[in-house]
């Protein structure tokens, strides 16, 4: 079972991108970005995880506790500002694409082909 | 490509992942294993710098550029979303309709607001010692202003948000981080070092730059949550199309 | 000059927010002018630390090893990593010189907001091209990334940029998720994140299991995605032919290419050592995509009409042809892609300049609609005309000698760079021959049926706005003299041989997977003088042969090029299939981006 987490992770990477790609709706495709995300906060924080360990703030434990890896939370931590960034600039994109095209459905976007 | 065509490949692809990632994971080492060096070493570094949040010690201190990284692209999404939703040529301003709100909100939301707004700043200026820092007590703030849209209307929350001001907080923030690291180089050390003294550990003043880039980006990143919910609030309720403008003002005439 | 390293990235960021902080009460001008500054000073500052002979190391807040460990992020100012963000630095200057009152009215009070995103983009660039931190490349690649996607849709009262801004976002968002998957799993396996550290960490146990490959696979996906290779391409036509033409400067001149170069970087400092990835699976990879991204790119490039995606799948092409070249794991077809990379950055760039003219004046990017309408700006013709053959690989340009240098690698390299060069720059010179001179016909009118009765896809360049606001008469002399420039560059690089000699040197340093561990973590001076290496070899410089091949190729593109203008060359109809997988939609991007996730997987472990 020691490999669970990691497969979670990778399952939910393949969920989002399965969204992703048979969107109808451009919203709900942003949102399934989000979901493939969203995998690597649990990947990260599983590599990170140390059995029996607690959270890595010493302000009320003593130096030298065992703690969970810190490192990967900071970094799970620019992961989530970068995740909700790309959000918001993609959803910007789709309010446009909406009063342009006047369609948030993948399918009937034709500018651009060939 | 036809759906059929699509999924076809898609599956192809989803499979091939799969297989590629469920192999690797089982040659991963086992999972809330002991072996840990740069967090055993990031551990060590942060009470060494006496700061007790760790994290926070990870993102304000030893690995501080990828904090400034992680800043500018909040500042350049930002940016981006006051640049892709301008009001175009063929769009006019409305002003946006009162709208009533159930008492029961309005009294929950005021009450709140301030609470929130303190909770807020709390977790900004304890960053270093608690769980929390500048990203996540930015946050705070800038949904806890705007408890006034939900609770009373656009217009209060426009009385106390002058989009202007938090602009110009927005680039403060975001050059007192990219300052700070060159006080390093001032100081004669390093871009982004931690030059001041550290102070006591477990208290407000310890840690060193790490309360002060804390600020730096709460600053940064309430002001552009705020600039980013003004612009999306804008499209949804005071932008509207010349056409439908005109169409309703006939509408109105008859 | 250590420690002043990390102010290539800071200075332009600290611009942004000054022109963002000031952004209301600033004049266009104070704004234009503050961005110059800052993309100035920081392009100086990259070439002040290229003028050392050996490679720049700072450590970030100065967490500098200890026992050859560290928690910090080093920036490592190598000759190739310097380069590339002197180049980055260089167009960007170009860009706001281009676009110096280029456009018709910036957005209500926010008179700094182009320059400003601009210059992020610039910190983006430099941050990626210098950090030695595997993390932080996923954060300045992001940062990149965004900048990409919103000045890609700048336009949004037209429909297609916002399309276009669209795939680049969903597309290149996916592909950095799988490199932090990536990244995560290299974290796993050896508890460090500086690509240093991570190398020596795979060599001390040697490895090579399903884990190393697939932590291969996922962040060369990412950095493939941005490097558009096929399948990882599709987003690229889209956002370059709707971006404003000075972000295209940007994007075609040196961001792809950046993806090329986090491609390189990573194989050689990560994953070239005993616990890597076999340099046969590398090779495999880079040449295999190469080759298919070449030919697509070639094929799909010759077939446009609309002048900005013309040259869009131009830059698929050539990229492929990059990554062939880098993919050979050699001195020679490194330092070659590396002059190959700087001619086609100042050919690109000069290319979109001059189209941008052409929009700004004639109110269109079609090839068929613009018919003879260039005859009177025949100055801007003759230097579409040169950025055509300098893509072919004319000598001497740094194109040509780029091409030249690669193709001493293999006997079938020739053919393949030929082919690329000669369809590429054919069809730039089809199009300055029908702008700019007027010859041939004008091109169909109707769309004709193909045998299936379908509609033949394709992308016109007709109902275009001119993004100057309203249409100019006289070409402005910041965008002709931009041009010139960039073009001179090109030229420059294939005429110093200072400069080739250097960037073989620079080459052979960047290859050596030990040595920048031991500049990184040991503090072992590294970085290849110039004249060391080269002396030995005789360096990478013009050869007889290269020449030949390069005018052989020149010369192709101009036969090419007439003959399709007199209509000798066969009709579009067998190529349909190729563009109708363009398809414009992000399911479809989304689908060929985790195929090739998968392909990558099969390449890798064959």
């Amino acid at each position: 079972m020691s490999v669970l987490p990691y497969l979670v992770a990778g399952w939910i990477f393949l969920v989002g991108v399965y969204g992703l790609a048979t969107s109808r709706h451009l919203v709900h495709a942003v949102g399934c970005l989000a979901v493939a995300q969203s995998s690597t906060y649990v990947l990260l924080l599983a590599v990170g995880y140390r059995r029996g360990a607690t959270a890595p703030v010493f302000s009320d434990i003593p130096p030298g506790t065992t703690v969970v890896d810190p490192v990967v939370q900071a970094l799970a931590l620019t992961d989530v500002v970068v995740g909700a960034t790309v959000t918001a600039l993609l959803l910007a994109l789709v309010v446009q694409t909406r009063k342009r095209h006047g369609t948030v459905d993948p399918d009937e976007l034709s500018g651009l082909k060939g | 490509m036809t759906r059929r065509a699509r999924l076809w490949v898609l599956a192809a692809g989803l499979l091939g992942t799969a297989a590629l990632f469920a192999a690797a994971c089982l040659r991963m080492p086992p999972f809330g294993g002991t072996w840990h060096p740069y967090g055993d070493r990031a551990v060590a570094a942060a009470i060494a710098q006496r700061t007790a949040n760790t994290v926070s010690s990870v993102n304000f201190d030893q690995r501080a550029l990828d904090t400034l990284g992680e800043e500018s692209i909040l500042f350049a999404a930002v940016l981006g979303t006051v640049v892709l939703l301008r009001r175009t040529p063929d769009e006019r301003r409305v002003a946006p309709q009162p709208a009533s709100v159930p008492p029961a909100l309005r009294r929950y939301a005021i009450t709140v607001l301030p609470l929130a707004l303190l909770i807020g700043l709390y977790v900004v200026a304890h960053g270093q010692l608690s769980p929390g820092g500048g990203f996540q007590g930015g946050v705070v703030v800038a949904t806890a202003l705007h408890l006034l849209y939900i609770g009373v209307d656009h217009r209060a929350l426009e009385r106390v948000r002058p989009v202007g001001l938090y602009e110009l907080a927005d680039g403060v923030g975001e050059g007192a981080y990219v300052v700070l690291g060159a006080a390093g180089l001032l100081a004669g050390s390093a871009y982004l070092a931690n030059t001041l003294p550290h102070g006591t550990f477990n208290t407000l003043a310890s840690g060193g730059t790490v309360p002060l880039l804390n600020a730096a980006v709460g600053m940064e990143v309430a002001s552009a949550v705020v600039v980013l919910l003004a612009r999306f609030l804008a499209q949804a309720l005071e932008i509207v199309d010349e056409k439908t403008v005109d169409e309703k003002e006939e509408k109105e005439k008859e | 000059m250590d420690r002043l390293l990390p102010l290539i990235v800071a200075v332009p960021l600290l611009g942004a927010a000054v022109l963002v902080g000031a952004g209301r009460r600033m004049p266009r001008l104070a704004a234009e002018t503050v961005a110059c500054a800052c993309a100035a000073a920081s392009t100086a500052l990259a070439c002040a630390a290229l003028a050392r002979a050996t490679t720049v190391v700072s450590w970030a807040g100065g967490w500098r090893p200890r026992h050859g460990v560290s928690g910090g992020i080093v920036l490592v100012g190598d000759r190739i990593g310097l380069g590339l963000a002197a180049l980055a630095s260089v167009l960007v200057l170009a860009v706001l010189a281009y676009s110096w009152r280029y456009f018709e009215e910036p957005p209500r009070g926010h008179s700094g907001a182009f320059p400003a995103l601009v210059l992020l983009f610039q910190a983006g660039m430099c941050g990626f091209a210098l950090t030695g931190d595997l993390f932080d490349a996923f954060v300045f690649f992001e940062l990149m990334g965004v900048c990409g996607y919103a000045l890609t849709g700048y336009h949004v009262e037209e429909s297609r940029p916002v399309q276009g801004a669209l795939a680049f976002g969903f597309v290149n968002s996916l592909g950095s998720y799988a490199t932090l998957m990536g990244i995560a799993l290299l974290y796993a396996r050896t508890g460090e994140l500086g690509m240093a550290a991570i190398g020596r960490q795979l060599d001390a146990a040697p490895e090579r299991d399903a884990l190393v490959a697939a932590a291969f696979v996922l962040v060369m996906t990412g950095l493939l995605v941005k490097a558009a290779a096929v399948p990882f391409h599709f987003w690229l036509p889209d956002a370059h032919a709707v971006a404003p033409t000075p972000v295209c400067l940007v994007l075609s001149g040196v961001m792809v290419e950046t993806g090329v170069y986090g491609v390189a970087r990573v194989h050689t400092t990560v994953f070239g050592g005993p616990g890597g990835i076999p340099a046969a699976g590398t090779r495999r990879v880079l040449v295999v995509l190469g080759v298919v991204s070449a030919v697509t790119g070639a094929v799909m490039c010759w077939q446009q009409r609309h002048i900005k995606r013309l040259l869009a799948f131009s830059t698929v092409g050539h990229t492929g042809l990059f990554l062939v070249g880098v993919g050979l794991l050699t001195d020679e077809g490194l330092s070659g892609t590396c002059l190959y990379v700087l001619g086609h950055a100042g050919a690109k760039a000069a290319l979109f300049a001059c189209t941008g003219i052409l929009l700004a004046r004639l109110g269109s990017v079609d090839e068929h609609e613009l018919h003879g309408r260039g005859r009177d700006i025949r100055g801007i013709g003759l230097l579409f005309a040169l950025g055509g053959l300098a893509l072919a690989g004319l000598p001497p340009f740094g194109t040509g000698l780029g091409k030249a240098v690669v193709e001493e690698g293999s006997a079938w390299l020739p053919a393949l760079f030929g082919l690329v060069s000669a369809l590429t720059g054919g069809a730039a010179l089809r199009v300055a021959a029908r702008v700019f001179l007027g010859t041939g016909e004008r091109g169909r009118e109707e769309e004709p049926e193909t045998a299936g009765g379908e509609e033949e896809p394709e992308t016109a360049g007709g109902e275009e706005e001119p993004e100057t606001g309203r249409r100019i008469r006289l070409a402005p002399p910041p965008m002709v003299s931009v041009a010139v420039a960039l073009l001179a560059g090109a030229l420059a690089v294939g005429t110093v041989p200072a400069l080739a000699e250097a960037t073989y040197a620079a080459s052979s340093a960047f290859l050596d997977h030990a040595g920048y561990a031991a500049t990184v973590l040991g503090g072992r001076a590294g970085g290849g003088q110039p004249g060391h290496a080269a002396a030995a070899h005789g360096g990478a410089w013009w050869t007889w042969t290269g020449a030949a091949l390069g005018l052989l190729s020149a010369a192709l593109a101009v036969v090419l090029a007439a003959a399709a203008v007199v209509g000798l060359v066969p009709s579009r109809g067998w190529s349909a299939p190729l563009r109708r997988l363009h398809s414009g939609h992000i399911g479809d991007y989304v689908a060929w981006t985790t195929a090739g996730i998968g392909l990558l997987s099969l390449l890798t472990l064959w």
